[in-house]
């Protein structure tokens, strides 16, 4: 995690490309700062001058911009990123419970990273598998109707693979 | 006889295993002649991953629940023709009535046509009706909106305004440069059909999307996707792509003059995106804060030019209304709502998945008919409609018709049709706070009445969850209610406060017990105000409670009844699920 310190300095060729394509399009900047997080996994405070500068717009737009999307991050996640579901029948069917136990077996809280950069937790509306309620994705695996030990034995399973590794 | 396997692979399927039953088959099916592909999602949610095998292009079995280790199995049986080994697998005769119940227009070709192929879409009837209003006789720009009009397809997003107005407004504003907007950004939790739709069959969409670009005279049109939807992004823009081409979509499509460009934009997760202005800022690289209405988006909307912006499954009917005429549309359902209407039937249902129907059937009729009830032998107490715009309608209301006006009479709304099932462990307190809390969290703060009045319904609200309300607090409550829905300045405000209205209109006594002096949940879900207590009479002493209490607050000797410290216990219900003998209840 060294090299994601806060003083560190973000490779900002990384996303010149990006820019070359979108700057000059009016109405770009969500597309800009969607790549952004792609390259970088999160969106780092010099990433977001940099983007500023090169659209022509002010750092405290493109924060404005930034910070009303959830989707956006300001710190970098872990390898395994968490999003639980809380959406209507997830809730109804005992996403909280799931929530419970991810948070006391990993020591984590909503937002939050385990220590070893593993694993973020993300709360999120619904993911839209309401039928496999509750459901939680993990990176890009779904996972549905879980019990709280499942759960637990998932994330267990992702640690015991990259203990392996 | 030639079989064809066709898996389910929409995310749903996906998360149940399906793309785990699609390796293994192809593994099984390496080297014979029998064809494996993927369809989108046949909305039996429950019983996924769903296998579906062709016979020639009649379904011959449709087989559910299956698991990677059936494929040996089922590949034997396409590859002889002898389907007696696979007959375990079968849906039931039961569980098929879930679809025969339904009447499906939006829905018609999902989890039957290869979502990736537009060869599959156009063998199943996709751009005959852009064909026919392009090509031929072909038609007028008014003469679709007239088709439209007659038909009465009115918006499916939740609205629920007339398709054929806003498309008419749109036309008749003055300007060359138009835009035409899908939204796609269902943000409403429990609702799924509009993924469903995009991740099924995309080329439904494009169709419906091209016709109404003809009738407004838009040269551009852009999806606007919920960025949580990747598989829905991935194949639509394979879809786009395949499309443009063979010539449906870019310059003189069809070889006329008509001519049309698609962009796909993601959204970046905001709920309040669905409401269409804000959805425009958003689209302009904004914060999602929605405009003043007037003027609407049909004289000023994308880049304060004409844009007509209608939601997924309202542009999935077009191609259908084209084709079998406004007539057919508007001969199902009743007086003031025409033709069907997608439900994403979930919660505590048995059958949960994706139904659509035609409008002026009950609520009854759905819940019961076709998705068979409460699941678990549990009680049904309330369905929630319209997800956190809409409300809770109670059991005595079962036999409400669904249409707009009937739906709206109930303090709930039709909305995009998430259909949300409650049984009695569900507290109608905590699911009114529930909703506040997500509306409260996704309000743009923007107008005062949205920003400052969730936020004080939600400390209310939370105060009584807690086991800290006042009798007093309902009245404060409901009177907050009225203001923000009168104040707020977008539908995402106004509608806010339905969720507690109904529950307070329908289920008073539940926030009464609530704030009264003895501090109780009736359905036994808010922990605060649980108490638990050991039968003395029932518990054998086997200290499987006195283990798990987390804060040491349960003595007695083993083989003796155990006893429950009040003062020490933190009500976490570990006791509750440890008691093995039904000793420990809950107050």
């Amino acid at each position: 995690m060294e090299n994601q310190s806060a003083r560190a300095k973000s490779d900002l060729s990384l996303l010149a490309p990006v820019l070359a394509e979108y700057a000059p399009q009016k109405g770009s900047l969500i597309t800009i700062l969607q790549h952004a997080q792609d390259i970088y996994g999160y969106l780092p405070a010099d990433v977001l001058f940099h983007i500023a500068e090169q659209t022509g717009t002010t750092p405290a737009k493109v924060m404005g911009v930034a910070t009303f999307y959830t989707q956006f991050r300001f710190q970098p996640v872990g390898k395994y990123l968490i999003q639980l579901c809380d959406g209507t029948a997830c809730h109804v069917n005992g996403s909280a419970q799931i929530a419970e136990a991810i948070r006391q077996h990993l020591h984590i809280e909503n937002g939050g990273t385990t220590a070893d950069g593993l694993f973020s937790l993300n709360i999120v509306a619904c993911l839209g598998c309401c039928s496999l309620s509750p459901v939680m994705t993990v990176n890009d695996d779904s996972y549905g109707a879980l019990t709280p030990e499942k759960a637990v034995a998932i994330l267990d399973g992702l640690r015991a693979k990259e203990a392996a590794v | 006889m030639s079989i064809r396997i066709a898996v389910g692979q929409g995310s749903c399927g996906i998360a149940a295993g399906a793309a785990k039953v699609f390796a293994a088959l192809e593994q099984q099916l390496a080297g014979s002649a029998v064809s494996l592909g993927t369809v989108g999602c046949i909305g039996m949610c429950w019983l996924e991953p769903i296998v579906d095998l062709y016979e020639d292009n009649r379904l011959a079995a449709r087989l559910v629940r299956i698991c990677p280790d059936d494929a040996a199995r089922i590949a034997e049986a396409a590859r002889t023709g002898d389907l007696s080994g696979i007959a375990g697998l079968t849906i039931s005769a039961e569980d098929s009535r879930f679809l025969e119940q339904q009447t499906r227009i939006a829905l018609r070709n999902c989890g039957i046509i290869d979502p990736n192929s537009l060869e599959s879409a156009r063998a199943a009837g996709g751009y005959a009706a852009l064909e026919a209003v392009l090509t031929g006789k072909g038609m007028t720009p008014e003469e679709v909106i007239a088709c439209i009009k007659v038909s009465g397809l009115a918006g499916r997003g939740g609205a629920g305004f007339p398709t054929w107005f806003k498309w008419n407004a749109a036309r008749q504003s003055p300007g060359d440069e138009k835009y035409l907007i899908c939204n796609a950004d269902e943000g409403d939790p429990g609702a799924f059909m509009d993924r469903a739709v995009i991740e099924s069959d995309p080329h439904t969409l494009i169709e419906g999307m091209l016709i109404g670009a003809y009738a407004i005279g838009a040269k551009e049109a852009v999806v606007y996707v919920r960025a949580e939807y990747p598989l829905a992004i991935r194949r639509l823009s394979h879809a786009i792509d395949e499309a443009k081409a063979a010539g449906l979509i870019g310059q003189h499509i069809l070889g006329t003059d008509f001519s049309c460009e698609f962009r796909i934009k993601a959204g970046a997760g905001a709920f309040v995106c669905g409401e269409e202005t804000a959805l425009i800022e958003s689209l302009e690289g904004q914060r999602g804060m929605p405009r003043l209405k007037p003027p609407f988006p049909a004289a000023a909307g994308y880049w304060q030019k004409p844009s007509n912006i209608n939601n997924v499954e309202t542009f999935a009917n077009v191609a259908w209304i084209i084709q079998h005429g406004g007539e057919a549309f508007a001969a199902m359902g009743t007086e003031g709502s025409k033709g069907t209407k997608v439900f994403a039937l979930t919660g505590k249902i048995q059958r949960s998945g994706l139904v659509e129907i035609p409008m002026g059937m009950t609520l009854r009729e759905v819940i019961f008919g076709i998705g068979g009830g409460v699941r678990d032998g549990r009680q049904f107490k309330a369905v929630q409609l319209g997800g956190p715009s809409g409300g809770c309608v109670p059991a005595e209301l079962l036999d409400t018709v669904i249409d707009y006006k009937e739906l709206s009479a109930t303090g709930a709304i039709m909305g995009s049709g998430g259909m949300v099932v409650m049984d009695d462990t569900t507290c109608m307190v905590s699911m009114a706070k529930f909703f506040l809390d997500f509306t409260a969290k996704e309000s743009c703060g923007k107008c005062v009445h949205c920003r400052i009045g969730t936020k004080r319904m939600q400390e209310i609200l939370d105060r009584i969850v807690s086991g800290d309300g006042k009798p007093e607090d309902l009245d404060l409550l409901e009177e907050l209610c009225l203001a923000v829905r009168d104040g707020a300045l977008c539908g995402l405000g106004q509608t806010a406060p339905n969720p507690v209205l109904t529950a307070l209109r329908y289920f008073r006594p539940e926030f009464e017990a609530h704030t009264a002096v003895e501090k109780r949940c009736p359905a036994h879900a808010c922990a605060a105000l649980l108490q638990y207590e050991i039968d003395a009479e029932k518990c054998r002493g086997c200290t499987a409670c006195a283990r798990k209490c987390p804060v040491g607050a349960i003595a007695g000797n083993v083989r003796q009844p155990h006893t429950i410290d009040k003062n020490q216990c933190i009500r976490c219900g570990a006791c509750f699920a440890a008691c093995r003998f039904d000793a420990v209840s809950r107050l």
